[in-house]
């Protein structure tokens, strides 16, 4: 298990007041909040600053971490001493707000598993049934990413659910499981996809609860999309562009022959109705054009160019090049 | 141990229908705290009379709105500015993407 330096984690001193680890927590919780920054890390630096703020925050739970020492270095091989608690109790310290799942191994020998005794009930809805206690499982949230393509026609993913469970002895203990999900036509990103029971299982006679995974949409070279919108890059030659013609199109949704009117712009956009994302009201879809020269190595190349040339009165940088 | 599950998800979108006691169990809050947000304008029902039916969107609008709460301290005001800030973040981002490919 690896020591973790809680106060180089909210970069403040040993010494550091109270209200100071509390500003630099919140700025650093602003930062990396999940909701808020686009980091790459931010979930895990997110985490990290979650728990080094929970053992700071708390006096007691300072006290006990500090006399662990100032010796040791973030990452290096630690073993709690035996009895290194002894005088503390961490009864009512505070695992209410933070999600106890997400702290480390260090954080948990240290101060054990908040979850199981505080963490869910208060959160989630829960009913009497008699006498005997039924909860209702905790719903489970996650991200899924999927092409755009997969949003046209629907897909099947598996996913791998990592989960705690209670053991026969009243343990936790982690348990894989693997879905199959089918994904519905028509989602989009930000938006949520709701698996009914695929959450974390109730108590007693209680329904398990649900699985959210929010989508997000694989990077794509040519596709990009805003709500139900899709947006196209359609790469033309220039006689293309000024001539017109059709012009066989590859969209998430298969070919399409598009006929482009003669003189398009580069940057014009073509719209295809009800070819967006699929919905009650479908999206639309934007063929946006996008001229592309080719280069001159040759001498009949350069010669085609010539002529081009002479044929036109033409000076992109005047008012017509503009229009 | 694992074991193979299917499973179909259904979309919470614009035209999902939920009554306030889904939601709740959704975003695992009390009626009571949904209507806190609902005064503060975070969400909105598609029907605000008896009984109430909220869009899928409002499940992730309100949980992103208590985890700002949570983890920053904001109050609801605050945490509804923020949401709509990101939405529009968002939406700029999505769009700078497509402009930046050609």
């Amino acid at each position: 298990m690896e020591y973790r330096d809680y106060y180089q984690i909210l970069g403040v001193e040993r010494s550091a007041a109270q209200d100071e680890i509390k500003r630099a927590y919140r700025k650093l919780a602003r930062k990396y909040h999940p909701d808020v920054s686009k980091e790459d890390d931010a979930e895990d630096r997110f985490k990290e600053v979650n728990e080094a703020y929970e053992v700071l925050k708390d006096p007691e739970k300072r006290a006990a971490y500090d006399q662990l020492g100032k010796n040791w270095n973030s990452g290096q091989d630690f073993n709690p001493p035996p009895d290194w608690d002894q005088g503390f109790e961490f009864h009512g310290g505070g695992y209410t707000e933070a999600d106890p799942e997400a702290f480390s191994d260090f954080f948990e020998s240290l101060f054990g598993r908040g979850g199981f005794t505080q963490g869910g009930f208060n959160r989630e809805g829960f009913q009497r049934g008699g006498q005997q206690f039924h909860g209702q499982g905790q719903n489970t949230h996650a991200r899924i990413a999927i092409d755009i393509e997969d949003s046209y026609a629907g897909s099947k993913r598996q996913i791998t659910l990592k989960h705690s469970e209670l053991g026969p002895d009243g343990r936790p203990v982690l348990k894989e499981r693997k879905l199959n999900v089918t994904i519905p036509k028509g989602v989009t990103e930000g938006q949520q996809i709701r698996l009914a029971g695929q959450g974390e299982p109730g108590m007693g006679e209680g329904k398990a609860g649900d699985l959210f995974l929010e989508i997000v949409f694989n990077a794509h070279p040519r596709y990009s999309v805003e709500g139900k919108t899709v947006y196209l890059d359609l790469p033309v030659a220039p006689w293309e562009a000024a001539l017109g013609g059709k012009v066989e199109v590859q969209t998430p949704d298969g070919a399409v022959n598009l006929t482009l009117p003669a003189n398009s712009k580069s940057g014009g956009k073509l719209r295809l109705k009800g070819r967006g994302l699929p919905a009650k009201e479908p999206g639309d879809l934007y063929v946006v054009l996008d001229i592309v020269t080719p280069a001159a190595n040759t001498d009949a190349e350069r010669a085609a160019y010539g002529e081009f040339r002479d044929a036109f009165t033409f000076d992109p940088r005047g008012s017509a090049g503009r229009a | 141990m694992s074991s193979e599950i299917e499973s179909t998800a259904v979309i919470l979108d614009e035209n999902s229908q939920l009554t306030l006691r889904e939601l709740c169990i959704a975003c695992a809050l009390s009626a009571e705290q949904v209507m806190a947000l609902m005064e503060e304008g975070v969400i909105e029902p598609h029907r605000a009379t008896d009984p109430m039916k909220f869009s899928g969107v409002c499940v992730r609008r309100v949980r992103r709105v208590v985890h700002l709460e949570r983890d920053l301290g904001v109050n609801h005001a605050g945490a509804a500015l923020a949401l709509e800030l990101l939405e529009e973040i968002e939406q700029l981002r999505a769009r700078i993407r497509r402009l930046e490919r050609r």
